[in-house]
């Protein structure tokens, strides 16, 4: 408990934003208990009321609640955008791994394909996929995860190549270790923090991508609440209703920022060079 | 010379892998183009008219052969006919260069003119109140989304001022400015900190120390000596966010009814103008190795040091 409390004392900063994350998160998983009304349920002689005491944030052309839908949309956004970080840094580690561990052939022909990944705008890219393969949470997620793992493949394999020939390992060989000893009791952990900071600090920008996709309509589909495609629906009441572009692009600053905020606070502390 | 070979060599791969897999997708998609083709056309969509038509477009060859004959026509500098527009697509992509490459120009000026002059100043006073202001400016500007931004400069200045259009069919001046600042602003919050960057780089170097110690004013240490030495990697810098700006903007060209290529291909996606959007990939992917390409060269122009090695 002490040590704990020490931690938070030495890391101010880095703690404050954990604990906002942690709120974020929260929402999130309790979401359905947060929201005052049905995020789905519509309810037509209430369409588009101005803000008020019962709906502080108005509601919809449907007559729902933008507040419950906002409440609702912290999770949809949190699921994919926390799936989405998770499957890149995973393809990404694992096409580094193997290329930089074991070069090659396969390492020849895995980074050629990085190197025209990242030749290449990637958001052109998830547009034409996301939206040719039909929109869909599933499709935006993959559509995604194929334009952004090259960046943690070239990373983690550059990670690799330097471990490779580092003494410790070569001791490891030496002493007869197993090649998958050597890379789960090794490499990976050396590489696990440095593929933790980038994938923290890419949580926002995926966010954003995510929300941008399901804008154009190639992303999340009605009646799911999306921010992003919140925010495509509020556009046609754009005179009418402002508050449907308002609140739900809000959300997603302010959570984008404090992801933001937090990726860093995290690299300054597991990345000694950097602070 | 050789470096430049492979360079090119590189470009020519990306090229045929991004075709190939653009063209994968576009096969494997739902939807039978033969039958989209007809419907645009107003035909009675009868079997045998989509047997024929299906027969005309190719479509019943192998996928591998269809890929060939895709790649022989652009070869020849045909990209397909738009199944929605009835229009060659390289005359349905030029259309939309115009203005996209308008709004680019327009951004970068309104980058170069927001984030030189807060990069400098709050380099300069490193550490002191401009700097924590432009710091903290950035970091909104970089977490908020740009369609977002959009919407709500859109909401001000075009429904509420009235100052500008709020939706551009033709590419005109007025109609460009809220576009461009949206854009502007996102970019220049990630150039504002690199030009800080740089420019602090520089600050720190001995010759500054020695200018100082000859008793040149600041001032003239930093346009005469800084300012030039910090130019190089700023235009590098510039010029891959030109790259993004004719590339990745389709969603502010979205939210302003823009005529760019962005929104003609989001439409093509919508309409599953399949050749339409497969020639959209092609053209950026092009585009942005070519400014990329561009930008290295520039680079080995303007830096002595690299010129002289290749002499």
């Amino acid at each position: 408990m002490e040590e704990k409390i020490n931690f938070i004392k030495t890391h101010k900063t880095f703690s404050l934003y954990t604990f906002l994350v942690s709120v974020i998160l929260l929402i999130a998983v309790l979401a359905p208990y947060l929201a005052p009304y049905d995020p789905m349920a519509g309810n037509m002689k209430m369409a588009l009321q101005n803000p008020s005491i019962d709906h502080f944030m108005g509601t919809d052309k449907l007559g729902r609640d933008t507040f419950s839908r906002i409440i609702a949309g912290t999770q949809v956004s949190m699921f994919m955008t926390i799936t989405l970080v998770i499957l890149v840094a995973l393809v990404g580690s694992v096409i580094g791994v193997v290329s930089g561990y074991f070069g090659g052939k396969i390492e020849t022909v895995l980074m050629r394909f990085a190197d025209m990944m990242l030749a290449f705008p990637g958001v052109v890219l998830a547009i034409a996929i996301a939206g040719i393969l039909g929109g869909s949470v599933i499709n935006t997620i993959l559509a995604l995860l194929v334009v952004s793992w090259a960046k943690y493949a070239r990373l983690v394999r550059s990670l690799v190549i330097k471990l490779r020939h580092s003494d410790f390992i070569t001791a490891a060989k030496v002493n007869g270790a197993k090649t998958k000893d050597v890379l789960t009791r090794h490499v990976i952990p050396n590489i696990l923090p440095m593929v933790v900071i980038t994938g923290a600090m890419d949580i926002g920008t995926m966010m954003m991508e995510i929300a941008g996709l399901s804008f154009l309509g190639f992303g999340a589909q009605p009646p799911t609440p999306e921010w992003g495609l919140m925010l495509n629906e509020g556009r046609q009441y754009f005179g009418t209703a402002p508050h449907l572009m308002l609140y739900p692009g809000f959300a997603i600053f302010i959570v984008v920022a404090i992801f933001n905020l937090w990726g860093d606070a995290l690299r300054d502390l597991l990345d000694p060079r950097k602070s | 010379m050789k470096r430049l070979g492979n360079r090119l060599m590189q470009m020519l791969i990306t090229l045929i892998g991004v075709s190939f897999l653009t063209f994968c997708l576009t096969y494997i998609a739902p939807g039978d183009p033969a039958a989209m083709v007809l419907e645009a056309g107003d035909h009675m969509v009868s079997e045998e008219l989509l047997e024929q038509t299906r027969e005309e477009m190719g479509l019943n060859k192998p996928f591998l052969v269809q890929y060939g004959n895709w790649v022989g026509g652009l070869l020849k500098g045909d990209m397909g006919i738009s199944y929605s527009a009835k229009k060659p697509v390289a005359e349905k992509l030029a259309e939309g260069f115009v203005g996209t490459f308008f709004l680019a120009v327009v951004t970068v000026i309104f980058v170069l003119i927001i984030s030189l002059p807060l990069g400098i100043w709050s380099a300069v006073r490193q550490n002191e109140w401009p700097d924590y202001l432009v710091r903290v400016c950035s970091f909104i500007g970089v977490s908020m989304p740009n369609f977002w931004l959009g919407l709500m400069l859109l909401y001000i200045f075009g429904l509420k001022l009235r100052l500008f259009p709020i939706t551009s069919s033709s590419v005109t001046l007025s109609g460009v400015v809220l576009p461009a600042v949206t854009l502007a602003i996102y970019q220049s919050t990630k150039y504002v900190r690199q030009v800080r960057t740089v420019i602090l780089d520089e600050l720190h170097q001995d010759y500054v120390i020695g200018a100082r110690a000859r008793g040149l004013s600041e001032r003239v240490i930093l346009w005469k000596h800084v300012l030039p030495n910090a130019l190089l990697p700023l235009i590098t810098l510039l010029g891959m966010s030109i790259g993004w700006l004719l590339g990745g903007v389709a969603v502010v060209e979205i939210v302003f009814s823009w005529p760019g290529i962005g929104n003609t291909a989001v439409h093509a996606i919508m309409m599953r103008d399949y050749p339409l959007v497969e020639g959209f990939v092609l053209w950026i992917a092009i585009c942005y190795m070519v400014i990329n390409f561009l930008v290295d060269l520039s680079y080995a122009y303007l830096d002595p040091k690299l010129k002289r090695g290749e002499k």
